[in-house]
């Protein structure tokens, strides 16, 4: 029978959820690296036994840990992650220019392909590759050379590339956003970069339609159409059906439309997921009701999505990788919150269940569906 | 050229990284200095790379600090002998995780 694998990273460790195709029986594993911040971890689509973690720590530093057997035993690989030639500066809160410093790595997405190829993104913004199982770390520096680098500047958690995406079946196609800069494309591997921001409007920023400066929180795409992305930006959720070349509003009757994470169904390519958040400066849900709202059109009309989620003195947030799918014929949804808990629907969001309610601060969940 | 087994305590998260219960024992040839102390230790742990002082620049970390003697090191170049009850195994070097929140 087959099963699903949850990997969630938190504040000070991670753990493997683990359950049969029900989903109905967990069984817990962690924390694995306790007392660390692990802000991603993520399976290979090549090989499900082959995981790869993103730890750090304030005090020391990054770490990336492999593991060759679905999480039960893990072993570190390499951790220097040097920008390539002198860096030069990027933006600072201030607007003083400020040097490039490596800090953290925030997401790892494996190869579609290659179980030994993962494209890392850090802080301070700039996409990693490594072809040899993570022991070395290159960086694909025409993003960060891209003309407008040196007037990103970070947002609120720092200048952050925390979103990747793989074209499913053009490997010269991938995709990135940094806070707060904006999303970016390239078509050649990774050479190359272009902003894809036109049509986002911010209103943080001097000139809100500019080509960067844009705090995109998350993007979305399904395997199937994959011209077509979905955007949670800081404010509004937005689309695009041309590869990003420019996007529309799709908030719609959203009560707010601030949020972290953003997601797909697994069978239904317009279907997609938010969590809506009250605003910047109040980061939990809207009246202390804890909502995913789910759009069946590709956005514009939304519905709440309250069964089985805690709907009175809620004041938890979900950040932008706390949310992911399974692809079981019943497509499961899945999100962690900053108060520990892990929520899985096995009904597509309508109706929800905690896996585990006393984790540390959630950082990341994903999910591997396993044959 | 001396030769002197230097006792190092890690703190608790760089044992589990290490693997180690305790202290960790170290063969220094030639002066006993922190970058010695850590080329040592690096080369036995290579999974310590990168967690006390950065891989390029070989800076100590900003939140990591070495104690011996009851004296704070950490400021001391990294060239700086070390105390002589170090050098000579019979106090250990303490490369501590500063105090920080958390």
């Amino acid at each position: 029978m087959s099963g699903v694998r949850v990997l969630v990273g938190t504040r000070k460790g991670a753990f493997v959820l683990t359950a049969d195709g029900a989903r109905q029986d967990w069984d817990v594993s962690g924390p694995h690296f306790a007392g660390w911040e692990l802000y991603h971890l993520k399976g290979s689509p090549a090989d499900p036994d082959r995981l790869y973690a993103s730890q750090s720590s304030g005090w020391f530093g990054q770490l990336v840990q492999r593991s060759d057997d679905g999480g039960r035993t893990w072993e570190p690989v390499g951790n220097k992650f040097d920008y390539d030639g002198v860096p030069g500066t990027h933006q600072w809160y201030d607007g003083t220019p400020h040097p490039w410093e490596f800090a953290r790595v925030w997401h790892l997405e494996p190869s579609l392909t290659d179980p030994d190829t993962v494209y890392a993104g850090v802080e301070d913004a700039a996409l990693f590759r490594t072809t040899d199982g993570g022991q070395h770390w290159h960086e694909l520096s025409g993003l960060r050379d891209h003309d407008t680098g040196p007037s990103w500047q970070p947002g609120a958690g720092g200048l952050c590339l925390h979103t990747i995406m793989l074209h499913p079946s053009d490997p010269e196609r991938i995709f990135v956003a940094i806070s707060a800069a904006g999303a970016f494309r390239s078509d050649d591997a990774g050479k190359t970069w272009l902003p894809i921001n036109r049509g986002l409007q911010s209103e943080g920023i001097p000139d809100p339609d500019a080509e960067v400066g844009h705090c995109v929180h998350n993007l979305a795409m399904h395997p199937a159409r994959p011209d077509v992305l979905f955007m949670q930006k800081h404010w509004d959720v937005m689309r695009s059906d041309d590869a990003g070349g420019v996007w529309r509003e799709i908030s719609g009757n959203l009560p707010t439309d601030f949020g972290f994470p953003i997601d797909v169904h697994a069978h239904e390519p317009d279907t997609i997921y938010v969590v809506p958040i009250k605003s910047d400066s109040e980061h939990f849900p809207l009246d202390g009701k804890l909502q995913v709202w789910r759009s069946r059109t590709g956005g514009d009309e939304w519905e709440a999505l309250t069964n089985g989620l805690p709907q009175s003195n809620c004041y938890v947030n979900v950040l932008r990788d706390a949310m992911a799918v399974d692809s079981l014929d019943q497509c499961g949804v899945y999100f962690g919150t900053s108060g520990g808990q892990v929520y899985a629907s096995t009904d597509s969001g309508d109706s929800w269940a905690p896996i585990v309610r006393d984790l540390p601060p959630v950082l990341s969940v994903e999910v591997q569906t396993l044959p | 050229m001396s030769s002197a087994l230097i006792r190092v305590h890690l703190p608790t998260h760089l044992r589990a990284l290490a693997r180690v219960d305790g202290e960790v024992e170290l063969d220094i040839d030639g002066e006993a200095t922190t970058q010695a102390v850590l080329d040592a230790l690096e080369d036995r742990f290579p999974q310590l790379r990168g967690t006390i002082r950065d891989q390029s620049t070989g800076k100590r970390r900003a939140f990591v600090r070495f104690f011996a003697c009851e004296e704070d090191l950490s400021h001391q170049t990294s060239d700086t002998p070390l105390p002589t009850p170090v050098a000579e195994g019979r106090e250990p070097l303490l490369i501590v995780g500063a105090m920080a929140g958390g």
